[in-house]
């Protein structure tokens, strides 16, 4: 009796997971009835609110790109340094120092960096280019390369104690020195482990939404440009659910599309760092 | 052929020794890669790279510093009896956060009594009932899915289910339902940690004098996985706290000027008052909104930290 009870409880994940799938699914057959698969994903103009109506996914994915790359560009390299730092060179104390500070830094909520892009990240840039646009996708990738660096260095952290002790003694009893063994025999050791947390961290950078609302701005385009405003895929969601769009309404519809898109892919990077996590365990044990 | 080569700038070993073990010699005689330490190039990359993990480290630091700096000097003046227990106002230098912060206090209890039994309820059912099964694995690699689900689509999901089908409008029984759904995957992960670092002896000693499977986790289990579980579910409850973009999904308003009273009431989090304010081009209400941010940071540090120290303590204890 109590067992299954408890099942039920186990059970409403799967529930949930089914419940996401097919509502978004529901409202995205609707919206795929008046514009092809084809023209939504390889379109290059997204207009929906105006006449002619266009719904071409490409430019939301071109914010995307660039808030997803930059993050990665600031946030990946940063995490593992610092996860190499916390477990071959900080001393104990520096250690219980940091660890603090980035556990602060992962508890802080995703709106107040969105604030923290537009009062000082953008001001900042603007000093130091003044062509850069209030709203512009590099102060949100940078901020949201801020806002994965603590889980990638929490991440990386695991993954590098992971690696045995005996491995690292080997390195050194060649004449390594700490660095030679950090890059030849740390980092390939954990790399499953390392890479697991990147796909992790992109995935959240992928889907990250407050932050890049505030920060990005509200203009789908595709440009190489990244001191531009553009529009992210999550952004064009919080745009229509916030404004007075009628529901039932074709541009109702495409955010259920643009989150069938969000989904797919987050799921994607997940499987595929969940697969890699799985790998490295056995082969940390 | 490779003997050739070797013997080439000899130094006049006999061709015995070479053919007896020609790799070996080969790396140290031949010219072109005699065996060099380099320990001075060696040491400086050494330096480099530790110069740019420190660098790294160093980012991570100033980030928070210069976060906290400028919330701070913005948000302190502004801070004000007044500013907390004030509605939110068109006139920047009026508006307070009383909806906003009553909202999300509201929220968290019933995400709370939502999300817990739920959460900790899977998390046993996967730890200590489930076998090895199929299903038990499809229902790992979901619960592992879930978790990184962006917490959007969540927004969409609790739009469709909440706020249409169970008709449950824009209240704050929709928002609750919204968030225990998004931390679910938090809470059982984090529970089923806690329940693998109870020893294994508990449940046998338990079993051995003739418990009920349910009645060695009620009485025996759950209480030595308790603080681990609470520290978990702490957390998740934080980020709930924090969370905007689901609750902007279904439509918790930006305005409010009357305090939620039944579950049923329209509501308003401190976040979303966050994002409204920080949104406005006007430097008043940015200054508002640094304020605002100061009180949910407050709040969660002093939250968290309770989390943290639990676990320490907890972990300091569990040495078995």
């Amino acid at each position: 009796m109590v067992k299954k009870l408890l099942f039920i409880c186990a059970l409403f994940c799967v529930i949930v997971t089914l419940g996401i799938v097919f509502l978004l699914l529901e409202e995205a057959v609707g919206f795929f009835q008046q514009v092809s698969i084809k023209e939504f994903l390889l379109g290059t103009n997204w207009a929906p609110m105006f006449e002619p109506r266009s719904f071409g996914v490409l430019p939301l994915v071109c914010g995307t790109f660039w808030v997803t790359f930059g993050a990665a560009l600031i946030g990946l390299p940063t995490g593992l340094g610092i996860g190499l730092f916390l477990n071959d060179f900080a001393p104990s104390w520096l250690r219980n120092l940091v660890k603090p500070v980035l556990e602060i830094l992962a508890g802080i909520p995703t709106v107040v960096y969105g604030y923290f892009a537009l009062t000082v990240i953008t001001p900042w840039l603007q000093n130091l280019l003044p062509s850069v646009e209030v709203f512009n996708a590099a102060s949100a990738a940078i901020v949201v390369g801020l806002m994965v660096l603590p889980m990638v260095a929490s991440l990386c952290d695991d993954a590098i104690k992971a690696v045995p002790r005996s491995v690292k003694e080997a390195g050194y009893a060649l004449g390594a020195t700490k660095s030679e063994v950090a890059t030849q025999v740390t980092i390939p050791s954990a790399l499953s482990g390392i890479i697991a947390s990147f796909i992790l961290a992109l995935s959240r950078a992928f889907g990250e939404t407050m932050a890049v609302t505030l920060a990005a701005g509200s203009t789908p385009k595709i440009t190489l440009n990244p001191f531009e405003s553009v529009q992210t895929l999550t952004a064009y969601i919080v745009q229509v659910s916030t404004g007075d769009t009628p529901q039932g309404s074709i541009e109702y519809k495409s955010i259920f599309a643009v989150g069938i898109l969000l989904l797919a892919v987050s799921l994607l990077f997940n499987m595929l760092a969940f697969y890699l996590v799985k790998k490295y365990r056995t082969v940390g044990e | 052929m490779s003997e050739i080569d070797l013997t080439q700038g000899s130094t006049g070993l006999s061709n015995q020794v070479i053919n007896r073990a020609p790799d070996l010699q080969g790396q140290f005689l031949s010219g072109s890669t005699l065996w060099r330490p380099r320990r001075g190039r060696r040491k400086f990359f050494g330096v480099l790279f530790l110069l740019l993990t420190l660098l790294a480290t160093l980012i991570g630091v100033a980030a928070l510093i210069v976060l906290l700096e400028s919330v701070i000097s913005q948000g302190w003046s502004r801070l004000s009896w007044d500013f907390i227990n004030n509605f939110p106002s068109r006139i920047a230098s009026r508006a307070g956060i009383k909806a906003a912060l009553v909202g999300s206090v509201y929220l968290t209890g019933l995400v709370a009594v939502i999300a817990i039994p739920v959460g900790v309820g899977a998390a046993v059912y996967l730890e200590e009932f489930a076998a090895d099964t199929r299903w038990r694995r499809i229902i790992d690699i979901n619960i592992a899915n879930l978790a990184g689900v962006p917490s959007i689509v969540y927004g969409m999901l609790g739009l469709m289910l909440f706020v249409r089908i169970c008709a449950f409008g824009h209240s704050l029984l929709a928002g609750a339902c919204t968030m225990s759904l998004l931390i679910l995957p938090v809470i059982i992960v984090t529970s089923r940690e806690a329940l693998k670092t109870v020893p294994q002896g508990v449940r046998l000693a338990a079993l051995g004098l003739g418990a009920t499977k349910w009645q060695t986790v009620r009485a025996h289990v759950l209480p030595t996985a308790l603080p681990g579980i609470l520290t978990g579910v702490i957390l998740s409850l934080s980020r709930a706290v924090g969370e905007t973009a689901p609750l902007l999904m279904i439509g918790a308003l930006s305005y409010m000027a009357f305090v939620p009273e039944s579950p049923m009431d329209d509501f308003t989090v401190l976040p979303i008052q966050i994002f409204n304010w920080s949104s406005r081009p006007q430097d008043e209400f940015r200054v508002a909104a640094a304020a605002g941010i100061l009180v949910l940071m407050g709040i969660l540090l002093t939250v968290n930290s309770c989390a943290i120290v639990m676990r320490m303590r907890y972990q300091r204890k569990m040495q078995w």
